[in-house]
């Protein structure tokens, strides 16, 4: 299998005040296209700084950052919001859906940056909700829906736009086991049935185990890896 | 869904608050167009299309009297079919309501304003009566007066000779007007000026306020107006004619600078709109740092965030400001009725074009600040709620 993610010598410090704080140190990592790797570590370990800096939510303060071949360490504000667009699908652990807009509209929200038809976008967002088994619930505003359900809405406006990668930070830590494992096995299914290459940070093992590799990070550097 | 429906599901999150700060802003720009019109109204030229009658009163004010001996003189100007004095009594009945009363020669009122109808029999007795006086329908009707009736009206500026502020006057007709709009006029009351002159302590008699003077010809107001004030120019008397509307107009105008108050009542007026609107504005980018944190995530750019607060801010001034407009163009449209077409306060299109200005820039002003602080959030400290 080809490399999607690749980092070298990747290192991110944040200025807090007087002081610095260096969260990564020398990051050396490659992901390949169709993995499911679920990034493991105790809290302030750098998991979710990461997981943003491979989604290109944020920039490093030294290193390389390659998905799928472009150096998106590189890029400005203006192109890594193109590519993000283009390439990433966003799975957070508390939804982060717009309140005011149905399921269907928070679906339908990222296509606003294609030049789809409207028609296409209804397509196109009708297929996502049903892949994520929410057809019947279209019409729901966030706040009439259960927490397994806004986190299937966030799992459909992910893939509407079909990225190649998904990064989920959390997916499950807000949900109960039994929906846990329903969205798990939701984002399994994308991971094998539909070739997306999944990024997932968990404090949860049992999370971890529905991944195809596992990546422990401790004190901003990777400690051990383990293949399921 | 569209990025327009986006904005505006946005807009009316909270739908309370959206509501009262779009009352806010309708209010203000009712004031804006009703102020404005009242600005363009005292400051447009003279309007001497379709003028019937013209007005003469003194150059400096018509507070200002003017002799008598000039009635011959403008009534031989070509042009002018009809002159009647008109001197202004300052009447209040019941000691709180003013009344707009003028002492008035009855004929020369009769025959230079036809507007006003009454039975000719009426119009006799008012001239046969010295103490008579005859007012219009709608006093008529508010005061529940009748004719035959002896109504003490005070004024507030003549005492009699005895020193007696409180006359009495022979209620004798009641006036109606030619058609609904004169109708709406009938709000005047006049009395005798050869009695006013005899009676009153002031001995302001053979003056009057002004001439009201009734054209032969409309196309010739123009000339009238110019023939009239070159008569007395150098005079001790120099005087001023202008259309009835101009002089209406001209008559409220002595409430003061006009213009300079409508200025500052506006200035208050948007100035707190712009903290209203402005606080809402910045409340409402606040609330929503993580949801816009979200859009950039999903590949919104930071100028498309900066767009759709813009974007809201705009929809919300001018629903408001549009609505408000419309409501001061209604109230213009009624206000000119009511005065018989007395009053032109119209909510043009200078005023709407006025109005659409200061909706953008009210946009800008209270839209940029927050606009730009969405726009310049940082993705990773905003959803970890930094």
């Amino acid at each position: 299998m080809s490399t999607l993610v690749s980092l070298r010598n990747l290192s991110k410090t944040y200025q807090r005040g007087p002081e610095k704080i260096e969260v990564l140190h020398g990051i050396d990592l490659d992901i390949d296209k169709g993995d499911f790797v679920a990034l493991m570590g105790p809290s302030g370990s750098g998991k979710t700084t990461l997981l943003n800096l491979i989604g290109g939510l944020d920039s490093p303060t030294s290193g390389e950052v390659s998905v799928n071949g472009e150096r998106i360490d590189q890029y400005g504000s203006g192109k890594l919001a193109k590519w993000r667009a283009a390439n990433v699908g966003f799975v957070f652990q508390f939804y982060n859906l717009m309140p005011v807009l149905t399921a269907a509209g928070n679906v339908e929200l990222p296509l606003l940056l294609t030049n789809l038809s409207a028609a296409q976008r209804k397509r196109n967002t009708e297929i996502a909700l049903q892949l994520v088994g929410l057809s019947d619930r279209a019409r729901h505003k966030p706040k009439e829906l259960s927490g397994g359900q806004e986190q299937r809405v966030a799992i459909a406006r992910a893939i509407v736009s079909d990225p190649t990668l998904l990064v989920c930070d959390e997916p499950t830590g807000d949900l109960d086991r039994k929906t846990a494992d329903e969205i798990l096995t939701l984002l399994q299914q994308l991971n094998k049935q539909h070739g997306k290459t999944i990024i997932m940070v968990t404090h949860d093992p049992r999370a971890a185990e529905f991944a195809t590799h596992t990546l422990h990070l401790d004190k901003g550097q990777l400690a051990e890896q383990a293949t399921h | 869904m569209t990025k327009t429906g986006f904005i505006i599901a946005n807009l009316f999150r909270k739908k309370t608050r959206t509501s009262l700060t779009l009352l806010s802003v309708i209010m203000a720009f009712l004031l804006f167009g009703l102020l404005q019109a009242v600005n363009v109204m005292f400051n447009a030229g003279a309007d001497f299309i379709g003028a019937t009658r013209v007005m003469t009163q003194a150059r400096v004010s018509f507070t200002q009297a003017l002799p008598m001996s000039m009635l011959p003189k403008i009534e031989g100007v070509p042009g002018v079919a009809r002159v009647a004095p008109m001197q202004w009594f300052g009447g209040v009945w019941h000691d709180t309501d003013q009344l707009i009363v003028f002492a008035v020669d009855p004929q020369r009122q009769h025959d230079a304003y036809p507007e006003w109808v009454m039975p000719e029999s009426q119009w006799k007795a008012f001239a046969n009566t010295r103490t008579g006086m005859v007012v219009g329908r709608l006093i008529a009707d508010q005061y529940h007066w009748k004719i035959g009736q002896k109504i003490p009206i005070a004024s507030n500026i003549y005492p009699q000779k005895n020193g007696s502020k409180a006359w009495a006057f022979d209620l004798v007709g009641i006036y109606d007007g030619k058609d609904e709009n004169w109708q709406k006029a009938t709000n005047g009351i006049f009395i005798q000026k050869d009695y006013f002159d005899e009676a009153n302590q002031f001995g302001i008699n053979g003056r009057t306020n002004f001439f009201a003077i009734r054209l032969a010809d409309s196309a010739q107001a123009q000339k009238v107006c110019k023939t009239i004030d070159a008569m007395f120019e150098n005079s001790p008397d120099e005087t001023k004619t202008q259309t009835e509307k101009d002089f209406n107009v001209g008559f409220v105008k002595q409430i003061g600078d006009i213009g300079l108050m409508v200025r500052w009542i506006l200035f208050a007026v948007f100035f707190t709109l712009l903290l209203v609107v402005g606080n809402t504005m910045a409340q409402s980018v606040r609330e929503r740092v993580p949801e816009l944190a979200v859009l950039k995530t999903l590949g919104f750019s930071d100028g498309s965030v900066l767009g759709f607060v813009l974007v809201e801010t705009f929809t919300l001034c001018a629903i408001g400001g549009l609505l408000g407009l419309g409501l001061a163009t209604l109230i213009g449209i009624g206000v000119q009725k009511s005065a018989g077409g007395q009053l032109p306060l119209s909510v043009d299109w200078h005023v709407w074009t006025a109005g659409a200005i200061a909706i953008v820039l009210l946009s800008l002003a209270v839209g940029l600040l927050p606009a730009l602080r969405a726009s310049r959030l940082k993705i990773v400290d905003a959803l970890a709620g930094r």
